[in-house]
C-alpha cells in the first residue's frame, strides 16, 4: 500500500497543531519540520480519542503510555501535549532555549507528559515491551504505544524488541511507523529499503496493519483496539513528509533545519493556511 | 559468586513483588525454582542484550526492580548507549549482574573478557560500579541493592573464589572495608583482586615490609575519605586491579587524590596492560602472565620500594 492520492485535507485542528510546531520552530530558530509534521495525525488521534489519560495528572497509574520512540519528532508531541494543557501554549516558543525544557529530543522527568527520554533512535519499542510486560504482571489493562520512524528502524535493537513482543503475544503493546519515505540523507528506498514491511512484522509475531497516517478516521479505527488477540498490533502509517508545507513536503532537505529565516517561517504559516 | 548471587535474588523476589529476573540465554536451569514459583515474574529473553536492557527499563518505570544477569563484556559493551540512556539518564533502579568478570573467561579469549567494564561504567552518571571479593560478600551485597537509587552493576568473580571477607566487616555501598591494616604499604584493591593482595601482604611480611588492604568493592561512588586517609598513612600507594590500566580503579583513585588537592603520595598501578590478551590458560594463570597473582603483586611492591 502507498498513500492515497484522496488522502482527506487537513481540517482546522489539524492546521492548529501544525502552526503550533510552526510556532515553536519560529521560537527555536532550528528543528525537525519533516519529521514531525508527518506524525501529527498519529499524536492528534491517540491524545483526542485513544489514549486515556489526564493531562492534570501526568503520573495518574490508570493511563495509558505513549513513547516517542522517534525522539527528534518532538515538535508533534509538544504540540499536542501544550495543546492540551501538559504545559503552557507559551512555552513552545521557548523550544530550545538555554533554560526552557522543551530540547531537542524529549526528555521524562522535565517535560510533563513524556514517558521516556528519546532521541537516541531504537530504544522505545523495548522500553515499551517492558511497560506492557508491567501491565500484564500487574492485571492492569494499560495499553503501550510506541511511534517509530522509517529511518529508526534500521536499528537492529528494533528488531530484538520486535521478536520479544511476538514471543511474549503482548496484544497491549501497538508499534507505530510513522512510514514518510525519507530518512536523513534522502529516500529510504535507496538508503535502507524496508519493504515488504507489513510483512516483516507479521513475521516477528504481529498483527499488521497499513494506514493512511493523516486519516484521522483510519487511525481512530485502527487504533481503538488491539487488532489481535494474543499478538502485538503494528500499525504502518503512510506518511508525507512534511505534510501540510507544500514546499516542504516529500523534500528530504526539510527533515531538520537549524537557521530559519524570518521569510521562511511566514512562507510556512502562509504555505499552510493556504493548503 | 553468581550462584550466591541468583539466591539472593530469589530471596529477594520470594519477599518483594517488585523484584523480577531477566536473563539473556543462560544456562539450562539456571533460577529453576523462581521459574517456577514465580513465572510471571522471570523472563529469558535471548540473546538481545540491547532489547533486554531496554525492557528492563520499562519494567522498572512501572515500580518494578529488575535484575539483569548475563556475561560481563556482553552486558556492558554490546548495549552500552541502553545502558546510557535507558538506566543511567533515567535513573531506574535496574540491577546488573556480571557473570565472569575481569579474566575470568581466560580460555574463551579476548571476546570474552571484561577487562575495560569498570571504566565505561564508571563514566556515567548515576551508575554504580560493585566487584565484591568473594561469595559471602555477595549475600550482604545483594540485599543492600535492593533500595539502593538507580543503576548499579555488579561484577562477579569465577566462583569458589577463597573467602576472605567476614560479616564483621558489614557491607554498606560506597564505604571501602580494610582487610588488613596499613604499614609502610597501603593496597587499594577490588573484586577478587584485594584476595590476591592479602597473599602479596603475607608475602610482603615475610620480606619484612608491612602492607595492608583496603578493599574498595564499590568503584563508583569511590570511597574518597577512606582512600585519603590511607594515603596520609603509608610510603607507598599500590592499586591492584584485574581490568586496564585505562579509567579503571588506579585511575579513580588518582583522580580523587589529585582532585583533593593534596600533594600525590607514591603510587604504584598494578593492573592489565593497555592492550588486547593474546593467551588463554586460567584466570590465575592469566593473572600470573600480568604480574598480577600475589607473587607477582609482591614483587612490584619490593621493586617500587628499593627504587629509592
Amino acid at each position: 500500500m502507498t498513500l492515497r492520492n484522496d488522502t482527506p485535507p487537513l481540517d482546522n485542528r489539524s492546521k492548529m497543531l501544525r502552526r503550533l510546531v510552526i510556532d515553536a520552530l519560529d521560537g527555536g530558530g532550528r528543528g525537525h519540520l519533516g519529521s514531525s509534521l508527518s506524525l501529527i495525525e498519529i499524536v492528534r488521534v491517540l491524545y483526542d480519542d485513544i489514549l486515556r489519560h489526564r493531562p492534570q495528572e501526568p503520573k495518574w497509574e490508570g493511563r495509558d503510555r505513549f513513547i516517542l520512540s522517534k525522539g527528534h519528532g518532538c515538535l508533534a508531541l509538544y504540540a499536542i501535549l501544550a495543546d492540551k494543557g501538559y504545559f503552557p501554549v507559551e512555552e513552545l516558543r521557548r523550544f530550545c532555549h538555554r533554560d526552557s525544557y522543551l530540547g531537542g529530543h524529549p526528555e521524562a522527568g522535565k517535560i510533563p507528559g513524556v514517558e521516556a527520554s528519546t532521541g537516541a533512535l531504537g530504544h522505545g519499542l523495548s522500553i515499551g515491551v517492558g511497560m506492557a510486560l508491567a501491565a500484564r504482571i500487574k492485571r492492569s489493562g494499560t495499553r503501550v504505544f510506541v511511534a517509530m520512524g522509517d529511518g529508526e528502524i534500521n536499528e537492529g535493537s528494533v528488531w530484538e524488541a520486535a521478536m520479544s513482543a511476538g514471543k511474549h503475544g503482548l496484544d497491549n503493546l501497538v508499534a507505530m511507523v510513522d512510514y514518510n519515505k525519507i530518512q536523513s540523507y534522502g529516500f529510504v528506498s535507496e538508503v535502507q529499503p524496508l519493504e515488504p514491511l507489513a510483512d516483516k512484522w507479521r513475521a516477528f509475531g504481529f498483527a499488521a496493519i497499513e494506514v493512511d497516517g493523516h486519516d484521522t478516521n483510519a487511525l481512530r479505527q485502527v487504533l481503538a483496539a488491539p487488532a489481535e488477540t494474543g499478538k502485538p498490533t503494528a500499525i504502518i502509517c503512510h506518511t508525507i513528509k512534511g505534510r501540510g508545507i507544500p514546499f516542504a513536503e516529500n523534500e528530504p532537505s526539510w527533515h531538520h533545519k537549524s537557521k530559519i529565516a524570518p521569510d521562511q517561517i511566514s512562507a510556512m504559516y502562509a504555505a499552510l493556511e493556504n493548503t | 559468586m553468581r550462584q550466591t548471587a541468583l539466591d539472593q535474588v530469589y530471596e529477594l523476589a520470594k519477599r518483594d513483588q517488585r523484584v523480577v529476573f531477566v536473563g539473556s540465554d543462560l544456562g539450562v536451569g539456571t533460577l529453576k525454582k523462581f521459574k517456577a514459583e514465580m513465572p510471571d515474574r522471570f523472563f529469558m529473553e535471548g540473546v538481545a542484550e540491547q532489547n533486554i536492557i531496554g525492557m528492563a527499563a520499562g519494567l522498572a518505570m512501572e515500580g518494578f526492580i529488575p535484575y539483569v544477569n548475563t556475561i560481563a563484556t556482553f552486558l556492558t559493551r554490546r548495549c552500552y548507549e541502553q545502558v546510557a540512556v535507558d538506566l543511567c539518564l533515567h535513573k531506574l533502579p535496574v540491577r546488573l549482574l556480571a557473570s565472569g568478570g575481569g579474566v575470568v573467561y581466560a580460555p574463551l579469549g579476548p571476546t570474552h573478557l571484561a577487562i575495560e567494564d569498570m571504566a565505561i561504567l564508571r563514566a556515567l552518571p548515576n551508575m554504580t560500579v560493585i566487584a565484591p571479593v568473594d561469595a559471602e560478600e555477595m549475600t550482604r551485597l545483594i540485599p543492600a541493592t535492593l533500595d539502593y537509587p538507580g543503576p548499579v552493576y555488579v561484577r562477579f568473580g569465577k566462583g569458589g573464589d577463597p573467602v576472605v571477607s567476614k560479616a564483621a566487616h558489614g557491607f554498606a555501598i560506597g564505604t571501602a572495608i580494610t582487610l588488613k591494616p596499613a604499614g609502610r604499604v597501603g593496597m587499594i584493591s577490588t573484586g577478587v583482586m584485594s584476595e590476591r593482595c592479602l597473599r602479596a601482604a603475607g608475602l610482603l611480611a615475610e620480606s619484612g615490609i608491612e602492607a595492608g588492604v583496603l578493599h574498595c568493592h564499590t568503584v563508583k561512588p569511590l570511597d574518597v575519605a577512606a582512600i585519603a586517609d590511607l594515603a596520609a598513612q603509608v610510603d607507598l600507594l599500590v592499586t591492584v586491579e584485574e581490568h586496564v590500566l585505562t579509567a579503571g580503579l588506579g585511575s579513580a583513585v588518582l583522580e580523587a587524590l589529585a582532585d583533593r588537592g593534596g600533594r600525590l603520595s607514591r603510587i604504584l598501578r598494578l593492573a592489565l596492560p593497555d592492550s588486547f590478551t593474546r593467551t588463554y590458560g586460567s584466570q590465575d594463570s592469566m593473572l600470573e602472565l600480568y604480574g598480577l597473582h600475589p607473587e607477582g603483586i609482591a614483587a612490584s611492591v619490593l621493586g617500587r620500594l628499593n627504587q629509592t
